[in-house]
């Protein structure tokens, strides 16, 4: 059952756009996780990489050993942006995630509402965009 | 070094403030305690009360631990490969959150291949300090309350749920049993 724990945008018109993206692309983190887990060779990464370009947007995933999805979404056209760079921004959400966690007035489960993390989303996609 | 000592007297101060209301509940009380105050005569009172109230400090503390290894599953195997199976899930409890906890490895595990593993400590640091022998064996389970919730808790994070109960036959070893839920 997934749910979302947390959902940004920027640019904010569209957004429903961007929302329903995400939501189709769990599916392939899914088949992804599974293949992972059949897999011969020793593939068992958290970065999942790109899941599926389409014309204008390119969609990256990545997976926790807790089984948290993050699922960040890219316009085609920005080419500065490589996969080293992705990863790092992975990393930092899953960082900022973990401490989200180990707040002791943050219940499992809920949306997130920290302020904490909403700023270094903001600073991720600044860098960005 | 010092880090050891400050979780095991926490860990002692947690259970002595929740045990210390056990002796003389008072004229208050939740309602269900005033109804079973009605219902029954003031001999069977205190010993329903003292074991109703332990029940609930136990349930406290295991929900304490659970918390919290909620928090550890998520922490710990940060920088970790994803786990291939049930069996490395448990593994990292008796390697990686032993350690982290009480800076030691848990000393054996065995399972049935069933779903039900049992995790043995030879000399768990929360009752090292006790005794050593069948000498307070009916103090243990206050001990491991709060550990037991932590194993629950760690195993939930990483999307295993479980049921988990400890036992001591003689100090400071003790069994851990946990039994995967399917659901």
């Amino acid at each position: 059952m997934n749910y979302p724990l947390y959902i940004r945008s920027a640019p904010t018109e569209n957004e429903l756009k961007f929302h329903y993206m995400v939501h189709t692309s769990l599916d392939v983190v899914d088949e992804k996780i599974s293949a992972m887990g059949k897999a011969l060779v020793d593939q068992r990464e958290l970065y999942l990489g790109l899941l599926y370009p389409t014309e204008d947007y390119k969609v990256y995933g990545y997976v926790t050993n807790s089984k948290v999805k993050f699922v960040m979404v890219v316009d085609s056209s920005n080419t500065a942006l490589r996969d080293n760079e992705i990863r790092s921004m992975f990393r930092k959400l899953h960082n900022s995630y973990t401490d989200v966690m180990c707040n002791p007035f943050y219940n499992p489960g809920d949306r997130i509402q920290s302020r904490a993390f909403d700023s270094m989303v903001t600073s991720m996609m600044i860098q960005v965009c | 070094m010092a880090d050891a000592a400050l979780f095991e007297f926490l860990h002692m101060e947690m259970v002595a403030e929740l045990w210390a209301h056990h002796s003389d509940p008072g004229p208050g009380g939740t309602p269900l305690l005033t109804l079973l105050r009605q219902i029954f005569s003031r001999e069977h009172r205190t010993s329903l009360y003292a074991v109703l109230g332990q029940k609930m400090s136990l349930s406290v503390l295991e929900g304490m631990g659970f918390r919290v290894g909620q928090a550890l599953g998520e922490r710990l195997p940060q920088e970790t490969l994803a786990f291939r199976e049930e069996l490395d899930v448990l593994k990292f409890l008796c390697k990686d959150l032993w350690v982290a906890v009480f800076h030691k490895q848990m000393d054996s595990l065995r399972t049935n291949h069933q779903g039900t593993y049992v995790l043995q400590d030879n000399s768990f640091p929360l009752l090292i300090r006790m005794a050593s022998g069948p000498q307070y064996l009916e103090e243990a389970p206050k001990f491991l309350a709060f550990t037991c919730g932590l194993l629950r808790g760690t195993l939930s994070t990483l999307g295993i749920k479980s049921l988990v109960t400890a036992s001591v036959a003689s100090l400071p070893t003790c069994k851990f049993q946990v039994v995967i839920q399917k659901t």
